[in-house]
């Protein structure tokens, strides 16, 4: 939230619409001086069956557990295993250099698209370590880093991006719009924040059907204007099943500022507050707040207290996807002058200090994850590219709209002369 | 008269509106610093400020909502959905509310509103930026349903939209806004210079709704098409050599009656192509009136070429697009009953 927040909140004096602008376009300059970043030690961790309206404090703070210098502080300092932060290293890393590979396989035109989550691993990763294998993901777009932390196969990904023979989506799906059942991550969509409603309605049958599963969904800054995420809320507050709500907040949703999406007045956490949610406002670039809060949701889902609304600050660092150039619309540099850093970083530091990790082991790392992902990228080729090689079958291209093939998709078919 | 391509037609048409009338604005997402992601709006905020032309939150039934309700304050919006795919979140404000606010209030309110989106296909954009749904809406009385085929036609069109009182939905094929498409996707592209559509009056001129064009005049088949369709139906007919009129509709709702009843009544043999799927689509209605009114004239069965009836699958785009060979085929198969 700015400070000066209504510095243009006149305009209707002027025979004006109010139109939020963004602090800095392209001209212009940004240092994100005008954001209050709270210390690490000021966030309260309240107890688990805490009322939503004894914690209003956390939708408008921001919880943290590394301070600058890479030290885990504070309440929701939970002391978790180096086991399980080194991991996170690594699938944060992997996730970063698998969208680096994946960009260049569309710059040299084997892929059609894609969208990276630079700046956003720990989002996907820390809060995939915090939850069970078995509670169910509803993914936006930008969670690749879920998939890669719950060990999905690198071939499987590459082969859905690449539309080929292997891809499990049959060729159907845009690049990037996974689909993984045996991972429990849903089918993701294209249409923005569908997933959100859908996530409360299979939490409301795990509690209909006396489960002990959560489900997890994702939505962007953005996406939290469309109905979807409203009726989820609505209905999490309603039915209180074991579900987290978690935005994304990294500030852009393609042009659009996050002002545009109603984050200049209040917090996206705050939304939570009106329909009686406990919410909570995180560093999303703090792998062990993330963590923290998520365990924190978890729990209490699991408790049978309800749903959290997460929302997780940080910053798209990428483009929108490969068909966007941001520098039409925001400062080049932006992304340098965020001032809640790299999540690989902070927590590489982390474990340095800790004495668990090195440089000369994450350059290693490093190394290891490129032989990889060549390898896999190699493998995943051999089952053909949208241009050259095996595509999946084009008879399959009628099947599974229905059940059982209708007998206008048969007629169909034939007529093709399949 | 200036050359333009599909994008700076539209762009233009809105411009031109927005000098004539202060009450025209524009809103939708992305629409306004950026100029909309397909660049359709470019620089018309820098020009006529925040104030006509600005961003709004990613939610289309937002959109289309707050547009009826400016409009009933006296504005005229000019609303962006940013792919026809997800339209269907404001479906609820379009048929319910904006399609029927005149009858319901007995005349004593309507909306003027234009919604612009693109859609079809051939872009490689998979299922959620490729589909036509235009049928879903010419079913629903009391909106005008558009979709024009070049940047001349989508200028005067589009500014009839925004002029005309009655809300509207203009569709725009996306795989048009640089160049005709003609249905072959492994030739190169050429661009709008090479087309005679290409030439666009730079200043206000309007066509009318109900007004369907004859791109190609033949007097052995009428072909009834719309959209990125007619440049496709072209190739076809070049293909088979048969001397065909294409009929490019323009405008489905409401749908000119005269130059379809006239063209196949002289024909005796009709074709209707469009992109969208097949089952219950707009093309159902093009074969109603056919029968309709030209059942005594027709000398063979009438027939339709579409999209399948599965969503628009990613690696199969041309497989599901109805291109030039499915048509030819079909021209073949009508000239020989
Ligand atoms: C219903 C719907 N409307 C519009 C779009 C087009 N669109 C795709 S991504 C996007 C921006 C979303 O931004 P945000 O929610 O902040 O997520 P981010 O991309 O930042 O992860 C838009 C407008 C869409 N996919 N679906
Ligand atoms: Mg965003």
């Amino acid at each position: 939230m700015a400070k000066n927040q209504n510095q243009f909140s006149d305009g209707n004096s002027q025979n004006q619409l109010y139109v939020p602008q963004p602090t800095a376009r392209p001209d212009g300059f940004n240092d994100f001086s005008h954001l209050h970043i709270p210390d690490v030690e000021q966030s309260d961790r309240p107890a688990i069956d805490c009322s939503p309206h004894d914690m209003r404090d956390l939708a408008y703070g921001l919880i943290r557990v590394l301070d600058d210098d890479g030290k885990a502080k504070g309440n929701w300092n939970c002391g978790v295993e180096p086991q399980i932060l080194l991991q996170g290293l690594k699938d944060m890393l992997l996730t970063r250099m698998f969208d680096e590979r994946m960009q260049t396989m569309h710059r040299v035109g084997k892929i059609s698209f894609y969208m990276k989550c630079t700046g956003e691993e720990a989002i996907s990763v820390a809060h995939t370590a915090a939850i069970n294998f078995e509670d169910m993901v509803f993914p936006s777009y930008r969670n690749q880093g879920i998939l890669l932390a719950r060990g999905y196969n690198l071939v499987d990904m590459m082969c859905q991006c690449l539309s080929n023979a292997r891809d499990n989506c049959k060729g159907r799906q845009l690049p990037i719009m996974y689909s993984w059942k045996k991972g429990n991550f849903f089918s993701i969509s294209g249409n923005l924040a569908t997933q959100f409603s859908q996530a409360v309605g299979w939490a409301m049958a795990e509690a209909q059907q006396g489960g002990n599963r959560l489900a997890t969904t994702f939505v962007g800054d953005g996406s939290t204007a469309e109905l979807d995420f409203h009726s989820a809320l609505n209905f999490a507050a309603t039915y209180s099943p074991p579900v987290i709500l978690n935005i994304t907040n990294n500030q852009w949703a393609i042009s659009s500022n996050q002002v545009i999406a109603g984050g200049e007045k209040t917090t996206f956490a705050a939304r939570g507050i009106g329909f009686g949610l406990p919410s909570l406002r995180v560093d999303g670039n703090d792998f062990l707040a993330v963590y923290a809060a998520t365990k924190w949701a978890a729990e209490r889902a699991r408790a049978g207290l309800g749903a959290t609304l997460i929302e997780y600050f940080t910053y798209r660092v990428a483009p929108h996807s490969t068909s966007d150039d941001p520098s039409a619309y925001r400062p080049k540099n932006e992304e340098d002058l965020w001032p809640l850093g790299d999540p690989i970083e902070r927590l590489k530091t982390h474990l340095i200090n800790l004495n668990e990790w090195s440089e000369d082991q994450h350059n290693i790392l490093i190394e290891k994850i490129k032989i990889k992902l060549k390898k896999s990228y190699k493998e995943a080729e051999s089952y053909g590219t949208l241009k050259t090689g095996d595509r999946p079958d084009v008879t399959t291209m009628f099947e599974d709209v229905y059940e059982d093939m209708p007998l206008n998709l048969r007629r169909q078919r034939q007529e093709m002369g399949l | 008269m200036a050359q333009m391509n599909m994008l700076e037609a539209i762009l233009s048409a809105q411009k031109t509106m927005l000098q004539r009338d202060d009450k025209v604005i524009i809103l939708g997402e992305d629409v306004g610093y950026f100029g909309g992601v397909f660049r359709a709006t470019e620089g018309l905020q820098a020009e006529f400020g925040t104030n006509r032309v600005f961003d709004t939150p990613i939610s289309e039934n937002g959109i289309v909502a707050a547009a009826i309700g400016m409009s009933i304050n006296g504005l005229r919006p000019i609303a962006e959905i940013q792919f026809a795919d997800y339209i269907y979140p404001a479906f609820d404000q379009i048929a319910s509310e904006a399609a029927k606010l005149r009858y319901r209030s007995g005349g004593e309110y309507s909306t003027n509103i234009t919604i612009r989106t693109p859609c079809g296909g051939g872009i490689r954009g998979g299922q959620t930026h490729s589909q036509s749904p235009e049928g879903i809406f010419t079913h629903v009385t009391g909106i005008n349903v558009i979709m024009p085929s070049n940047p001349y036609d989508a200028k005067g069109l589009l500014i009839s939209a925004i002029e005309s009182n009655d809300p509207v939905i203009f569709f725009e094929p996306k795989r048009l806004y640089n160049g005709p498409f003609y249905g072959e996707p492994d030739k190169s592209s050429v661009g709008w210079d090479t087309h005679s559509k290409g030439e666009v009056p730079e200043g206000h001129y309007s066509i009318p709704f109900g007004q369907a064009a004859i791109t190609r005049a033949g007097q052995e088949l009428t072909i009834i098409t719309y959209g990125t369709m007619v440049h496709v139906v072209e190739t076809a007919v070049e293909m088979t050599g048969v001397d065909a009129e294409i009929i490019d509709l323009r405008s489905l709702a409401p749908i000119d009656y005269d130059s379809i009843i006239n063209s196949v009544n002289k024909t005796g043999r009709c074709l209707v192509a469009h992109e969208a799927t097949k089952t219950g689509g707009f093309g159902a209605e093009i074969l109603s009136i056919v029968q309709e009114n030209c059942f005594w004239k027709l000398r063979a069965p009438i027939e339709r070429v579409a999209g399948w009836d599965i969503p628009y699958p990613h690696a199969f785009e041309w497989e599901y697009f109805p291109g030039p060979k499915r048509i030819s085929n079909a021209i073949n198969r009508i000239m020989e009953a």
